[in-house]
């Protein structure tokens, strides 16, 4: 099993072979072929944005989006001077009543005020990284299992290719239903809503890994299986020092791709539940229809993009860093 | 204000009693407590008519009954009510058939009361511009050529029936079954000779569209603008900011406001649950006063605060519209057609003439609606419909809540119904876009006047 982020790995290599020959070339690629290609896009971004015309006025420029970035960094600076004065009043209000009434036991209680922008990007961050390690604690093992015994691969295959394909959004109402009916405790530690798309997220990005996993482990050189059987190595130290380093770096391309998954499953779960986070933020910026809607909407796409982006790099610094296999670990 | 336990227990008994008991003797009795439970999540739709909510929040009326309220939007009126029943939601904004269709048990069966009606008036009715432009030739004109309102749907009729002729359904939105939209709208279109449809629980069916003329389905509010311009529907009834924004929008025409088709009619309620209530009721009068202060703010002076109120309106997390198309309708007046602006000092009330009081009366009047179109399918008595109303309209709580705002001189007497003389019922009310009289008294006589709807004994 192979998965397209090698091909598109060796398309890139052969490129830079290409035009590697001088020192500047080097330095166009890396530096000005890129800048000129966001510039570009910068330009038809501007031109075509002009000649957009939606009920809710022109589609937001590059122009109207950095203002936007703007405007949200003030709320959010603004929610936050309502916070500390939120939390003030309650300190006065708390030592009052416990003048009155000294059995009360006050408490301080969280600030009651809307997420802003720069909190739903935490929120989402904290879900997305969640769902992703709860998965990975079940499919990495799962996986393992599943690669050293044909026979348990046999019996999980149909489960696993039913399951893959299917949309977050079919497992979402499923989801939301038994999380209601079990979870259901009077005051909650941790929010139902929180449950809900981090075990949305769990669900969809669970396949990916468990195939990667299996496949590497299945695919164990044969010469290192024998090394084992000459050994005689316990079963556990037979994962531990045979199977576990040889598959490593399938294991970090499955979960590479999972966590890809992962970001893009929890925005469409976050706007259809409703759950805090950057998906509800484009929700609510949808519904409001204001003139800044699109605007605010197009600020949030570029963030989630980038965030999606780092997300990725940083599985991939991962990846490089426990791999013995480097030609797997490339862009 | 010093707080004495034994009083804190028994405001509950005490309220209860309220209601029983005549006269002053109540009204010093009661001291009220502290409240049992402070930390509270109220929901809402993104509606202009949610302001008091908003404005306790940002005004501190919350804080200063030591409640830390955090208000979240919802996305439809049905995940709304879901919220309250299961307890995810302390309380919300409701339509003002939500709390009565729940405790008669028509869609989710819950105990919903209501001890607070959160405004009067504020919807509209819009349709796009080619059924605007197929409704002009039969629409009298003013002098200056601008079209004489009120519009009844007797302009619509013809537009309506060469739809039928043509063999294409004539396709309206409304926001929810039991939504004041979906009795607004039916009431303006029988009263112009076209069907809305009967509705058949009993039998299953649950569509609105049997015998209909026009077809109604539902649309969540925010969404109804996206599909008028898709054209999936040809027309809505929807609160505001959603008629106004279908005219800075350009895609559709407000036609007639519910003030035209019933004058300071009831709109939105504050929706809690029973349990709520009887677990926690200091909390539940405490929060009534907050919302009290919040519409009297509203009305101050005039309107003077409107200014104010649009622009925390307009922040993203409230309603979240633009200010000039919120201020269109809540700074007393509306916009019709681009160009065509009339004054509505009237269009949202929040606390002026008795808006906020609970009247049983206008529990009723969605009873008689329900039961015109078959929500109810079968007769109902006349005490059946006062019992009901009873159960989910609370003017006790009311009451209590208002009495303890006098006492501390947060507001005067006559801002508030004759508490020893009220009785939940209002006046006859006659300015109907049809000219019914609607007595509250005498629902089955009320039904029986509608020359379209079922009437007593009629069952589909």
């Amino acid at each position: 099993m192979t998965s397209s982020t090698f091909n598109t790995g060796k398309i890139f290599n052969w490129r830079l072979q290409l035009t590697s020959r001088g020192q500047p070339l080097r330095l166009l690629n890396l530096l000005a072929l890129p800048a000129t290609g966001v510039l570009v896009f910068l330009l038809l971004w501007t031109v075509g944005a002009r000649n957009i015309d939606t009920s809710l006025g022109k589609f937001p420029g590059p122009v109207a989006v950095w203002e936007q970035f703007g405007a949200l960094y003030s709320e959010h600076q603004r929610s936050r001077d309502k916070e500390a004065a939120f939390y003030e009043r309650q300190r006065e209000r708390n030592a009052r009543r416990l003048a009155e009434d000294p059995d009360y036991e006050a408490k301080i209680r969280d600030y009651t005020g809307k997420e802003t922008f720069i909190d739903q990007i935490g929120t989402s961050l904290v879900t997305v990284m969640s769902g992703f390690l709860l998965a990975a604690l079940i499919a990495i093992p799962l996986g393992i299992a599943i690669g050293l015994s044909p026979a348990l691969n046999a019996a999980c295959n149909p489960i696993i290719q039913v399951f893959k394909p299917v949309s977050p959004l079919a497992w979402l109402p499923l989801v939301t239903m038994v999380v209601s009916a079990v979870y259901a405790t009077p005051d909650p530690i941790i929010a139902k809503s929180f449950i809900n798309s981090m075990i949305t997220v769990t669900l969809c990005c669970l396949w990916p890994m468990v195939i990667n996993t299996a496949v590497g482990v299945a695919s164990v050189d044969r010469d290192l299986l024998n090394v084992s059987k000459v050994l005689r190595l316990p079963a556990l130290e037979h994962v531990r020092r045979i199977v576990l380093p040889a598959s490593v770096p399938m294991i970090f391309t499955g979960m590479r791709l999972s966590l890809g998954v992962a970001w893009m499953v929890l925005i469409a779960a976050e706007m259809l539940a409703q759950n805090p986070g950057l998906g509800k933020f484009v929700w609510d910026e949808f519904q409001n229809g204001s003139s800044d809607s699109l605007a605010r909407i197009m600020a949030a796409v570029v963030v989630i993009g980038f965030i999606g982006f780092l997300l990725d790099r940083s599985m991939l610094q991962l990846q490089r860093f426990f791999s013995w296999d480097k030609d797997t670990a490339t862009h | 204000m010093r707080w004495k336990k034994p009083f804190g227990t028994l405001a509950g008994a005490a309220i209860f009693l309220s209601g029983l008991l005549s006269g002053t003797a109540t009204a010093e009795a009661v001291e009220l407590g502290y409240p049992e439970k402070e930390e509270l999540t109220f929901g809402f739709i993104k509606l202009t008519d949610m302001a008091p909510i908003a404005i306790a929040y940002e005004k501190g009326f919350f804080e200063d009954e030591g409640l830390y309220v955090t208000i979240e939007a919802q996305a439809n009126w049905k995940v709304l009510l879901d919220g309250v029943i299961d307890g995810r939601l302390d309380g919300a904004h409701m339509l003002a058939g939500q709390p009565i269709a729940a405790t008669m048990g028509f869609g989710t069966q819950a105990e919903i009361i209501t001890p607070f009606s959160m405004d009067l008036n504020g919807n509209g009715i819009t349709v796009s511009n080619t059924i605007w432009e197929q409704m002009k030739p039969h629409i009298p004109k003013r002098e200056d050529g601008l079209p004489a309102r009120p519009i009844k749907a007797d302009a619509l009729k013809p537009v309506v029936e060469q739809y039928q002729a043509e063999g294409k359904p004539f396709n309206m939105g409304m926001v929810f079954p039991v939504s004041t939209h979906n009795y607004e709208l039916r009431y303006w279109l029988a009263a112009g000779g076209i069907h809305p449809g009967f509705y058949a629980p009993h039998k299953g069916d649950i569509s609105g569209q049997i015998d209909a003329d026009a077809l109604l389905s539902v649309t969540p509010p925010p969404q109804m603008p996206a599909t008028l311009e898709s054209g999936t529907i040809y027309g809505y009834c929807v609160g505001e900011p959603w008629n106004q924004q279908a005219v800075f929008k350009g895609i559709g025409v407000p036609v007639v406001t519910d003030y035209e088709i019933w004058k300071d009619n009831p709109e939105k309620v504050f929706g809690i649950t029973k349990k709520f209530a009887e677990q926690y009721p200091n909390t539940t009068i405490r929060l009534t006063r907050a919302l009290i202060r919040a519409a009297m703010w509203l009305d101050e002076n005039n309107n003077a605060n409107r200014p104010e109120a649009v622009k925390i309106l307009s922040q993203s997390h409230y309603v979240g519209a633009d200010r000039e198309v919120i201020a269109n309708s809540m700074t007393g007046t509306f916009e019709y057609e681009k160009g065509d602006k009339r004054p509505v000092p009237d269009f949202n009330v929040f606390f002026r003439y008795n808006a906020t009081y609970p009247y049983y009366s206008d529990a009723i009047w969605y009873l008689t609606q329900m039961r015109r179109w078959g929500q109810i399918p079968e007769d109902k008595s006349d005490e059946w419909y006062k019992n009901l109303a009873k159960r989910v309209y609370r003017p006790d709580i009311y009451e209590a809540a208002a009495r303890s705002l006098i006492t501390e001189g947060l507001a005067k007497a006559e801002q508030f119904p004759d508490f020893d003389a009220e009785d939940g019922f209002r006046a006859p009310q006659t300015h109907f876009i049809d000219g019914i009289v609607y007595n509250g008294r005498e629902p089955n006589a009320y039904i029986d006047k509608f020359p379209i709807g079922l009437k007593s004994g009629e069952k589909l």
